[in-house]
């Protein structure tokens, strides 16, 4: 039977939550689509033979096929399609930035806009959890060992992928919770942490085995765990690690955070509950410094923690940010203001040290830089005052020195990120492969998790080739 | 899981724990710290290593019961079992090479001080140890300290036990009759370490402090236990804690230290209400 399609240039919307509703709430903010919208979202792919959507995908997952099986309504089979390129697709569907990956291919999207993979890709993903009664298969072991460092989006993905193929897997997390960001970082109302827990067993059902409190490079070594423990091959997949400062004057000073902190805080260690026994501060007026998903991430934090006024302080303008558009959106509609072209130049204190503004100066766009974006410059005499007792520094993460200054012949550049031969990851050491943030320094979850992918597939050509 | 072999209260604010953890046990070293959590929901509370024993695999922790956390902690005996208990963190202290020291512990301090001493002892330094406490109530590790120093001197604010006055009193005493130290290393209040380091500074002796800042993970991701070292923001979970007392801001990290302080009070009278709903 042929597929009636749906030529509405428009997508689906996606309901969610009121946004002066959520702003107060923890609550997911996306509330799904359901099957009618799923089906009727479907039938606006147009099947492209070249499926220019599955080349943005950093986990290759064939897309159109995908999406054919939600238009005919058979929501298993397209849970399916999409298992057997991701192990995290309700996670993805909701974090991945889909506007630069599958739908910014996506030929519908030249005259209108794209088909809503991803939100079709968490529906899918959402209907498997919930209506699925099938248990895990557990792979037949094939007697060879692999050990993973850190149990975030890269390390859980390849953790799936060589679990499948028979390995038994071993994930040291250095934290007390295995997930990585998407536990510590990502936050509730964006990803549910029941989801993320979800995921998490099933990679437990299926034999991985997940080793929380071991800090890698502290309480073992690379070296140790290809010795004595007998693992074959290692990934390394440690993430970005230490917050960087600004180096401006008054970073010290009590209400000054980085985002990795202040969303900790909040996210593994719960602070958003009433009954939580993390401290943290309850701010009136806070700045956001930086323009990324995190900072967005910790924005809305903020004004769900109370906050009458949440400043997202940005030193290029709102083309340039780099967070995921959906993010962006989320965050005006929830009232976080945005100050662009603006930067800051120093914290300020009062007698107790505690924050009470922060000395801004506003800046326009110069030439082009390196990185292809218009330089912002300063602006002359142009500083002011912001009024704000809270400061949140999320200006990206630099790696962390632990194990590259434990592991011998581990080679790193410059920045700290670890060296690997191309796309498969291999590092310097045999048997030893890097991918995500450890090695690009932070960037995204997917991409995190395509590297996961490629490891795996590369550390079972090495170990099939060794025998 | 990790379980809780030993329990003894030190005095009456102060409790030492011994705790089944053979990886770290194996890797311990004197300076480094552990994360503990007491159950599921509880914070991660830093603590320093007091002492380990790798063929027993068990390390020994030493707190204070200030906040919430640390009273929630001190609730388990032994037999039960902590929920996380995470380690080695941060760099060992450097102590090969010493010829003679003057360890200098305050409060509970003195119980990371010890493992210090005693490590000196071993390495065959002559160890010079100065212990204060505020009152006699509140001494610990005496006798521990005496095995393994060549000299001692007991402290106490209100004169109830040893001598009358500060740590940094009897410091100085010991220099001025001609004790030449290579080095001093001070572990206690932030307030004690700042004086005995500029104390120090005035007689041109290399000094190390550890610092405790509040921190979460402990390997260098949230960023809250930076200070700043001698003009650089350094992260004492991963730079740490050991530091050159001479470079260390010590009034930014007494003003960081009280950034929770309201609601340390708050959960401290929490807990303490929860614990008498328990007795009644």
């Amino acid at each position: 039977m042929a597929i009636q399609r749906n030529m509405d240039p428009k997508k689906c919307p996606m309901p969610n939550q009121d946004p002066m509703v959520r702003n107060k709430n923890f609550d997911e903010v996306a509330l799904g689509y359901t099957p009618e919208m799923a089906v009727s979202e479907a039938k606006r792919c147009l099947g492209c033979p070249k499926k220019p959507c599955q080349s943005g995908c950093p986990v290759g997952i064939d897309i159109p096929a995908f999406i054919a099986k939600v238009a005919e309504e058979d929501f298993e089979g397209a849970y399916q399609i999409l298992s057997a390129s991701s192990a995290l697709p309700a996670v993805c569907g909701r974090v991945c930035p889909q506007e630069t990956q599958c739908e910014g291919k996506c030929v519908r999207g030249v005259k209108g806009e794209s088909v809503g993979i991803g939100r079709l890709e968490r529906f899918v993903a959402d209907w498997h959890r919930e209506h699925s009664t099938e248990s895990i298969q557990k792979p037949t072991p094939n007697g060879h060992k692999v050990a993973i460092i850190g149990a975030g989006p890269s390390g859980l993905t390849a953790a799936g992928d060589l679990a499948k193929l028979g390995y038994s897997v071993t994930i040291y997390e250095a934290l007390h919770l295995a997930g990585g960001v998407l536990v510590y970082g990502i936050p509730e109302f964006r990803l549910p942490k029941a989801i993320v827990q979800k995921e998490i067993d099933g990679l437990k059902e299926m034999g991985v085995s997940i080793e929380t409190n071991m800090v890698i490079g502290k309480v073992l070594t690379i070296d140790e765990l290809m010795g004595e423990y007998g693992f074959e091959a290692v990934y390394v997949a440690s993430g970005a690690g230490l917050p960087r400062f600004m180096g401006i004057p008054g970073e010290s000073l009590k209400g000054v955070y980085s985002a990795n902190e202040y969303l900790t805080r909040i996210n593994l260690m719960k602070a958003y509950k009433k009954d939580s026994k993390t401290p943290i501060m309850h701010s009136k007026k806070v700045a956001v410094v930086g323009g990324g998903n995190v900072a967005m991430d910790a924005a809305r934090c903020a004004k769900r923690m109370g906050a009458e006024e949440v400043y997202i302080v940005y030193r290029r303008g709102m083309e340039e940010l780099p967070a995921r558009k959906e993010e962006i959106e989320h965050a005006e509609e929830e009232g976080i203001i945005f100050k662009t072209l603006t930067n800051p130049v120093e914290v300020l204190g009062d007698a107790d040290g505690m924050v009470c503004g922060m000395k801004c100066i506003e800046m326009e766009l110069g030439e082009p830089d390196d990185s292809g974006r218009r330089r912002p410059i300063e602006k002359p005499n142009s500083e002011f005052v912001l009024d704000v007792d809270t400061m949140i520094m999320s200006i990206g993460t630099s790696p962390n020195p632990l194990i590259r200054s434990t592991t011998p012949g581990l080679e790193t550049n410059r920045h700290g990120c670890i060296v690997t031969n191309g796309d498969d990851g291999l590092t310097s050491r045999e048997g030893v492969y890097a991918g995500g943030d450890a090695v690009t320094g932070a960037a995204t979850v997917i991409l995190a998790m395509g590297a996961g992918k490629h490891a795996a597939k590369a550390i079972d050509e090495y170990i099939k080739n060794k025998k | 899981m990790y379980k809780i072999v030993e329990k003894t209260p030190l005095n009456p604010t102060v409790t030492k724990m011994v705790i089944e953890a053979p990886l770290v046990a194996k890797k311990a070293q004197a300076g480094q710290f552990i994360i503990v959590r007491a159950k599921d929901d509880s914070e991660r509370i830093p603590l320093t290593v007091a002492d380990y024993d790798r063929e027993a695999g068990t390390v020994t922790i030493i707190f204070q019961i200030v906040g919430g956390g640390t009273m929630e902690l001190n609730t388990l005996n032994a037999g039960e079992s902590v929920h996380d208990f995470v380690g080695p963190l941060g760099k060992p202290s450097h102590l090969d090479g010493l010829k003679k020291v003057a360890v200098v512990g305050g409060g509970v301090g003195c119980a990371i001080a010890y493992p210090t001493a005693k490590r000196l002892h071993e390495l065959g330094a002559e160890v010079h140890s100065i212990v204060g406490f505020r009152n006699k109530d509140l001494v610990i590790l005496e006798k521990e300290f005496e095995a393994v120093s060549n000299k001692m001197v007991l402290m106490t604010d209100d004169g109830s036990y040893g001598q009358k006055g500060l740590v940094t009193n009897a410091l100085e005493a010991l220099i001025q009759e001609g004790n030449q130290y290579d080095e001093v290393i001070a572990i206690g209040p932030l307030i004690m370490m700042k004086f005995v380091a500029q104390l120090t500074k005035k007689y041109n002796i290399k000094t190390t402090v550890s610092m405790n800042p509040i921190m979460i993970d402990g390997t260098g991701m949230c960023g809250g236990c930076r200070l700043t070292v001698g003009g650089e923001t350094k992260f004492a979970c991963v730079d740490g804690p050991d530091f050159d007392g001479h470079l260390v801001d010590f009034d930014e990290a007494m003003h960081r230290g009280t950034m929770y302080k309201d609601f340390e009070a708050h959960a401290r009278e929490a807990s303490c209400n929860l614990l008498n709903k328990e007795v009644e």
